[in-house]
């Protein structure tokens, strides 16, 4: 057993490994072995341009059009801007020389889904792109984290960044999961417990029974949502689960490398006697399917209880917020949320497009008809296409749902697909903020199951009361 | 960047809980240019309505506070995406500090990238400004970085705490970039290595 004082966690291994040097303020300069960028970092690439600067490692370098692609719905009137958005960073790909997926390639899609379904994410690296829902690789034992235009330049310009070390969590979910509830509910539930905040200066790794069983997809949907719990660090051991999703994806390692590379892996997770800031547990068995009421990530309550009231909330602060939500969302105190009805779903985002996830949406839309407008939007085209392959289109396009290209669509609404002023959506996604989906919409977080419900009762459902059906 | 020493201004309270940056700048506001400017789509959606007229409850459209300069903010501020012109917004708006109880992580990077000082108020500051900002409207503040100090009405002084090197990288206001780019033989050095301990981790 190894001294106290050596033990290290699974975040120190790979952050000690990439340290090229420390500065006397603390803060160390970090190599940077993936960057992925997209259609929403154009600033980022400005100001390199502007000081003269070119993009040092292309070839450590990804990009893919998401957040201003078209899924092919109504054409409004800047639809055309947005194309050129999206063609602009296919002409910067080729000035500086990196890979990026367009429009039309099989290859392209969310970043957050692309990035692992191509291997381009591997345990014991450090990647950044510009995006907060960066911690989602870290659901495959990389270091991974959300970054700002200025740093994005930094990473472009020198391969680098200035970080300090975050403090850590651990967050244990032993247990098993009940049936009908989903890693997106777990992960509601870890934000209900901690807070949106309560993440904030740390990076979080999810272990325990519940976490070792979760399919890396699942596992993706848990540590895509840690910045929601204010962490920018989301991440799990890496294990066979893990490996045997990784073997013979185009960009992970092979052959001999493939070995060197399993040989380095099996060493990243944390030590027995490694010390965490702070650790929380959660009996994942008690966990039950989960909805947000109000416009932050915290404000879920589970499918069988009722709008919260803020009456009974002590803290001024949160009874505020609270109030200021309920108003946003034209909910009543002590309405239950089986009894809210919607108008639109979506199913789709770096959270919940993935091939998992949409064959739980289908296996609740089979047979059914959608009472709604509702849209699935594949997380990339090899998704896409395998969801074609299952017939899952066929599906959800029987149901009454639109199936869609892939994108980020209804979860940032900047690529034309917008829930209107007023309506309320039941959405995969992962922010419920005021606006979020456009001007004066309201959003209600679920896992793709629980969206396929809404859609086809109408209202938030409890899965369990349908699964057995259909 | 912009650095940052002292500065003095008025007070505006924005006190609600996990102002995110989807409030502070909508999402469809992203493609502009940076050139552009981001003022007047700061609180966008908080500061008018869906035909563009001002929302009189909102503080930037109460007299006295127009010309603001120090945001007095409440926990979780600057919560949610990554987005840097969150940072930009309340530069160009006119923003030069903001003053909270706790940030978003990259948010609160993104500023000291920009030369927007970020103040972590501990509660007894915190209540100090917000009872300042509730007694008067227009009331005005001094901060200075060297000293690590808020000044309320000339005479009343609070120390604040912040890290050194984000004090540091304000009080220079310089590009990190460049300092690093004075590091490359070493970023160099580092990579080979790297590589070649690592060639799984190498480019594909």
């Amino acid at each position: 057993m190894q001294p106290e004082h050596t033990a290290k966690t699974l975040f120190d291994k790979i952050w000690d490994a990439h340290v090229i040097e420390t500065r006397a303020d603390g803060s160390s300069l970090l190599f940077v072995d993936r960057h992925l960028v997209h259609d929403a970092t154009s600033q980022a690439f400005d100001m390199i341009e502007d000081a003269g600067l070119t993009i040092r490692r292309p070839d450590l370098t990804l990009g893919t059009a998401d957040h201003y692609a078209s899924t092919g719905g109504p054409i409004d009137e800047n639809h055309a801007e947005r194309a050129a958005i999206v063609d602009r960073l296919a002409k910067r790909a080729r000035q500086g020389d990196f890979t990026t997926y367009g429009i039309g390639d099989e290859r392209q899609g969310i970043v957050h889904v692309i990035g692992p379904e191509l291997g381009f994410t591997l345990p014991g690296t450090v990647l950044v792109c510009g995006d907060s829902h960066t911690a989602s690789h870290g659901a495959l034992g990389a270091l991974a984290f959300g970054i700002g235009a200025s740093e994005i330049a930094h990473v472009l310009a020198t391969q680098t960044l200035w970080q300090r070390r975050p403090r850590q969590m651990r967050i244990t979910v032993d247990g098993s999961l009940k049936r009908g509830v989903t890693a997106k509910d777990l992960v509601l539930q870890v934000i209900r417990q901690i807070g949106t905040a309560g993440g904030t200066g740390f990076a979080i790794e999810y272990a325990g029974s519940v976490v070792r069983d979760l399919s890396i997809e699942e596992r993706l949907t848990v540590c895509n949502m840690s910045i929601e719990a204010g962490a920018r660090f989301g991440m799990v051991e890496p294990d066979d689960v893990t490996f045997d999703y990784l073997e013979g994806r185009p960009m992970a390692p092979s052959g001999v490398q493939w070995h060197q590379a399993l040989e380095a892996w099996r060493s990243l997770k944390s030590d027995v006697n490694a010390v965490f800031d702070k650790e929380i547990t959660i009996d994942g068995s008690e966990i039950e399917p989960t909805v947000t009421w109000g416009t932050s990530p915290e404000q879920a309550v589970t499918i069988s209880e009722a709008v919260p009231d803020p009456a009974s909330e002590a803290d001024p602060a949160r009874r505020e917020a609270m109030q200021a939500a309920l108003s946003y969302m034209d909910l009543q105190p002590g309405t239950p949320v089986q009894e809210i009805a919607i108008d639109r779903v979506f199913i789709g985002s770096c959270t919940n497009s993935r091939i998992e996830d949409l064959r739980a949406a289908a296996a609740i839309a089979k047979g059914r008809k959608t009472q709604v407008p509702a849209i699935v939007v594949p997380g990339s085209g090899q998704v896409k296409a395998q969801a074609e392959a299952e017939g899952l289109d066929r599906i959800f396009t029987a149901a009454g749902f639109e199936w869609r290209q892939p994108g980020c669509s209804m979860c940032v609404a900047i690529n034309g697909d917008i829930v209107p002023p007023g309506k309320r959506c039941a959405s995969t996604s992962n922010r419920n903020f005021a606006g979020r989906q456009g001007v004066g919409a309201r959003t209600h977080l679920v896992s793709p199951p629980m969206a396929a419900a809404a859609a086809i009762t109408g209202r938030l459902t409890d899965i369990r009361t349908l699964d057995t059906a259909g | 960047m912009q650095a940052f020493h002292r500065h003095r201004g008025v007070l505006v309270p924005l006190l609600g809980t996990n102002i995110d940056t989807d409030q502070i700048v909508p999402a469809r506001f992203l493609h502009r240019p940076r050139s552009a400017g981001y003022g007047n789509q700061l609180f966008h959606d908080l500061r008018y309505d869906g035909s563009s007229a001002e929302r009189p409850e909102f503080v930037l459209n109460q007299s006295g506070y127009e010309d603001g300069s120090i945001l007095v903010g409440g926990p979780n501020f600057g919560c949610g995406s990554s987005r840097e012109h969150a940072v930009w917004a309340l530069l160009d708006y006119g923003f030069r500090v903001v003053i909270a109880p706790s940030f978003g992580d990259i948010f609160f990077n993104n500023a000291v990238n920009n030369g927007l000082l970020t103040i972590v108020a501990d509660d007894a500051l915190h209540d100090v400004l917000t009872q300042a900002t509730q007694a008067e409207t227009g009331g005005t503040a001094e901060i200075d970085l060297v000293d690590r100090t808020v000044t309320l009405n000339g005479d009343q002084r609070f120390a604040f705490n912040i890290e050194d090197h984000h004090r540091q990288a304000l009080l220079e206001g310089a590009s990190e970039i460049e300092m690093t780019l004075k590091a490359l033989d070493r970023i160099r050095a580092f990579e080979a290595g790297h590589f070649d301990d690592k060639p799984w981790a190498g480019p594909r």
